[in-house]
């Protein structure tokens, strides 16, 4: 991917429950100011939610870099979540619909991965893991209202 | 220290055929007035075709003067960037093609050499063959730059297309009172696909419509990719507390779709809007029946 | 920029009772804790009281994400199970979309488009048209 331009917008603590809501507002409004559209507004905050969900869960807590991406007239997010925890050990079944070790449907890194165009895992066992999704804004023509 | 290579143009030829471009301006003017480019473009008269002559030619003083002969992004070109493009768009839109553009472009170096040969005593001195080498470069340069600002017209009028094509293609009819319905018409591409579900999804929310009717009966081909869209719409409809019920599934489409191994047996469908629209009625216990005949029926 | 520190936990998600039908209102961005809580006291209501119908308005929610679906879920199967109903509201565009993207159906909810229909669908009908099953 080429990226010709790019700045940290924030770094975000997630070590709670209301991080976590912390998270999605801030990404939520970042993404409005990205040029998203409502839909992929929604879809990147619900990513970014199960991803700090698995931060806070599996890795223990840590952080989230936020970063405003920019390819010529494209404007993207990248967004990386950062933990210092036990690592993912068996990445390919993570990546797999309905496993789970944290309770919940087991759609945490599958279900993110179709909501974003780029999601990217570093994992080490026993240092932590680094979760990296990429989103682009895509130009939708808006419906017109009706009268 | 600069040793001019062979065939190079020396920074004085190019100075000096940026002050023959200033001084000359207005015959350069006038002859380019007449060239098919400026007076295929600038039909309302022909003052204004002069007007935009000279700003070319301002423009190609501009650049020669500070010796940036074969540099297509001087600055020099900036103000008559827009006015290139829009001429580029015209003559496009009128027919020519980018090739004929770039001939037209390359006939206005003709008239502006034979005025710069008259400005010598000898044209075939060294000086004389040096300042004409100089005007070549600078309108090969013109040409790329009206070359480019030309494709960029195209990229920019096949995106705006493409945008109007899209909302045009896929409008949402309120049917009934809480019925609304896409008739979707050509091929469907994961974009368009995109647009009709997010279109009658709010068409849902807006119209309050407890049946969304999506009729296929104008789709050529339905792939795997289509199919699956069709059933995420039908999915977040029912999530929001709407039936989608897909119509007009042909029967090669319908083959496609076994072939293609997608289970569509989840979704309602009809064989016509028709069907749908009289199923959908039922569903709300509202009784169309035959009434008088009216129209075109003899007394 | 920073969220505040040592936060209170949020307040409670309010369980009303309309005759034999407990409405419920989600608003905004929902808490995992208060979640999790909402989930326990419609149990706790559906066991005690004799509840018919859960009327869940999720209008006002902009995310639903695979933990929230999750206890909607849950919410729904345990009130099967002590015989009342869970009727889904509302649901906006974008986390329609998004659940279905995520594969996300929740085929153990009834859905309907406003509360309104809700309550019909109960059979405590305000007023309004007939009311339906949302989906199949």
């Amino acid at each position: 991917m080429r990226v010709s331009h790019h700045t940290v917008r924030a770094c975000l603590p997630i070590g709670s429950d209301s991080d976590l809501a912390w998270v999605r507002q801030h990404v939520r409004r970042v993404a409005a100011e990205s040029g998203f559209g409502l839909v992929q507004q929604t879809k990147l905050v619900t990513a970014a939610s199960e991803l700090a969900r698995n931060t806070l869960i599996h890795g223990g807590g840590g952080h989230v870099e936020v970063t405003a991406l920019e390819d010529g007239s494209a404007h993207g997010l990248r967004l990386s979540f950062v933990d210092t925890g036990p690592g993912i050990r068996d990445l390919d079944q993570a990546m797999t619909d309905g496993y789970t070790t944290g309770g919940g449907l087991g759609l945490g890194l599958s279900g993110a991965r179709r909501l974003v165009h780029d999601l990217t895992v570093d994992t080490r066992p026993g240092q932590g893991t680094t979760v990296t999704i990429v989103v682009w804004a895509t130009d939708m023509p808006r419906p017109r209202a009706e009268p | 220290m600069q040793v001019p290579e062979q065939d190079t143009v020396p920074e004085s030829a190019a100075r000096w055929v940026g002050e023959f471009l200033r001084r000359r301006q207005e015959q350069i003017a006038q002859r380019w007035a007449d060239a098919e480019l400026f007076r295929t473009v600038f039909t309302v008269s022909r003052d204004e075709a002069v007007e935009a002559c000279k700003a070319v030619l301002d423009a190609l003083s501009a650049v020669a003067a500070h010796g940036a002969l074969e540099n297509v992004a001087a600055p020099g070109f900036g103000p008559v960037r827009d006015q290139l493009g829009r001429m580029a768009g015209s003559r496009s839109r009128a027919g020519a093609g980018p090739a004929r553009v770039a001939d037209e472009v390359a006939a206005l170096r003709g008239p502006a050499t034979a005025l710069l040969r008259g400005e010598f005593e000898d044209p075939s001195s060294e000086q004389a063959h040096e300042c004409v080498l100089a005007l070549t470069v600078l309108m090969g340069t013109l040409r790329l730059v009206v070359m480019e600002t030309a494709l960029g017209e195209g990229e920019q009028l096949i995106e705006r297309q493409r945008q109007q094509l899209l909302e045009v293609a896929t409008p949402v009819i309120n049917l009934w009172h809480g019925i609304v319905a896409v008739p979707l018409i050509g091929t469907l591409d994961s974009a368009r696909s995109q647009v009709v579900m997010e279109n009658l999804l709010d068409a849902i929310v807006t119209q309050q419509a407890r049946y969304a009717i999506l009729d296929i009966t104008g789709v050529p081909t339905v792939d795997s990719l289509v199919a699956q869209h069709l059933m995420k719409t039908v999915a977040a409809a029912r999530l929001m507390g709407a039936e989608c019920i897909v119509s007009g599934i042909r029967p090669a489409i319908a083959q496609t779709i076994v072939h293609l191994g997608i289970d569509l047996g989840t979704i309602p469908t009809r064989n016509s809007l028709a069907d749908a629209l009289a199923h959908v009625l039922r569903q709300q216990g509202i009784a169309v029946s035959a009434g008088a005949p009216v129209g075109a029926v003899p007394r | 920029m920073n969220p505040p520190l040592a936060e209170p936990p949020p307040p409670p998600v309010p369980v009303l009772a309309l005759g034999d039908v407990l409405l419920v209102t989600l608003q905004g961005d929902l808490h995992d804790s208060a979640a999790e809580r909402l989930q326990h006291d419609i149990a706790e209501r559906v066991a005690r009281e004799p509840v018919a119908g859960v009327v869940i308005d999720i209008s006002g929610v902009e995310v639903v994400d695979s933990f929230l679906a999750r206890v909607l879920a849950e919410i729904a199967s345990t009130a099967r199970l002590l015989a009342a109903r869970t009727v889904l509201a509302g649901m906006r565009p974008a986390v329609a979309v998004t659940l279905v993207e995520l594969g996300l159906t929740l085929p153990e909810l009834t859905t309907v488009l406003d509360v309104g229909q809700a309550l019909a669908l109960l059979g405590r009908t305000p007023s309004g048209p007939r009311a339906r099953q949302g989906g199949a």
